[in-house]
């Protein structure tokens, strides 16, 4: 399976998901300079964490008018696999290939640590291999992860079971203390209605490997090899 | 020509850096501050066109970049 791993100027996680795919995994990879308008022969897709553009305006805001962004939305209408970690995230809703936006950490602090995370689906492409309801630790690192959307996208997330990831205790309960960030319902990351495009804020590439301390991610790029 | 944009938070989108602030101005003595929302301002210079050609370039900017209207409202003045 190939794997297209975007690259945007200020994407810091490229090499981590390129170690990952190709390293631990055994899969081919390969980078996309934001620049290319043609993304031809890839099977997966995955926008990588960073700080694109600076996060200037808003986190996505300029990334997501990258020439290479027209070629993502045609792969994501075609059915193609794409993956959005973090900055990624914030990238696929500011393009509108997911539903909600970022916004700032509810505490204003940029948060760095491990978190307990639900799996709500198991039902997608990206969440096959673990069950649900199962909880996993999975390390964030953002300062714009306080997810939002309105009252009647939430609902239809909830209806649709495109709530993939929530924040939660060990026990899985998903309380306010368990929340980070302040995002809405807990979310941690959602799926589009075709369950081919997910964005996440924590970072499964890196708890991917047993010396990076938790393997809880690596099932997360496993689901997707066919 | 000149365009002032203004992009505020909606209302009922919760505001931290705003709540932040208004605490502070309240800690420092300014009781009377009741509620802070923070925004942003943009001032854009264009080229001279009919001014209803820039209002309508502006509310495209605004749209498609400037702001996102999942959060934000707009609005701007042209000079």
């Amino acid at each position: 399976m190939k794997f297209g791993i975007v690259v945007f100027p200020g994407s810091n996680c490229d090499h981590d998901c390129y170690h990952v795919v190709k390293n631990v995994l055994g899969q081919e990879a390969e980078y996309i300079w934001h620049k290319e308008t043609q993304i031809n022969g890839f099977d997966c897709l995955i926008l990588p964490g960073g700080f694109s553009y600076g996060d200037y305006l808003r986190t996505g805001a300029i990334a997501k008018f990258s020439p290479v962004m027209k070629g993502v939305k045609e792969f994501a209408d075609g059915g193609g696999l794409i993956i959005g970690i973090c900055n990624g995230f914030q990238i696929l809703v500011e393009a509108g290939l997911l539903p909600g936006v970022l916004m700032r950490n509810r505490d204003l602090k940029f948060i760095c640590e491990n978190r307990y995370l639900k799996v709500e689906n198991s039902d997608t492409p990206f969440t096959r291999l673990y069950n649900k309801g199962e909880v996993v630790s999975i390390p964030i690192a953002h300062a714009d992860g306080n997810y939002f959307a309105d009252d009647q996208t939430l609902k239809r997330l909830q209806d649709n079971g495109q709530i993939v990831f929530r924040y939660c205790d060990a026990d899985g309960k998903t309380t306010d203390n368990a929340n980070p960030n302040g995002s809405l319902l807990n979310v941690a990351g959602v799926c589009n209605e075709k369950r081919n495009v997910l964005g996440m804020m924590p970072h499964p590439e890196r708890c991917a490997e047993e010396i990076m301390g938790s393997i809880d991610g690596k099932r997360v790029f496993e689901s997707l090899i066919k | 020509m000149i365009a002032k944009i203004y992009v505020t938070l909606k209302n009922g989108v919760l505001d931290p850096q705003g709540k932040a602030v208004q605490h502070s101005l309240e800690s420092i003595g300014y009781k009377e501050a009741q509620d802070v929302r923070i925004g942003k301002f943009i001032e854009l210079k264009l080229t001279e066109m009919p001014k209803s050609e820039a209002e309508k370039k502006v509310k495209e900017m605004c749209e498609k970049m400037l702001a996102n209207t999942v959060i934000e409202n707009y609005r701007f003045e042209i000079d």
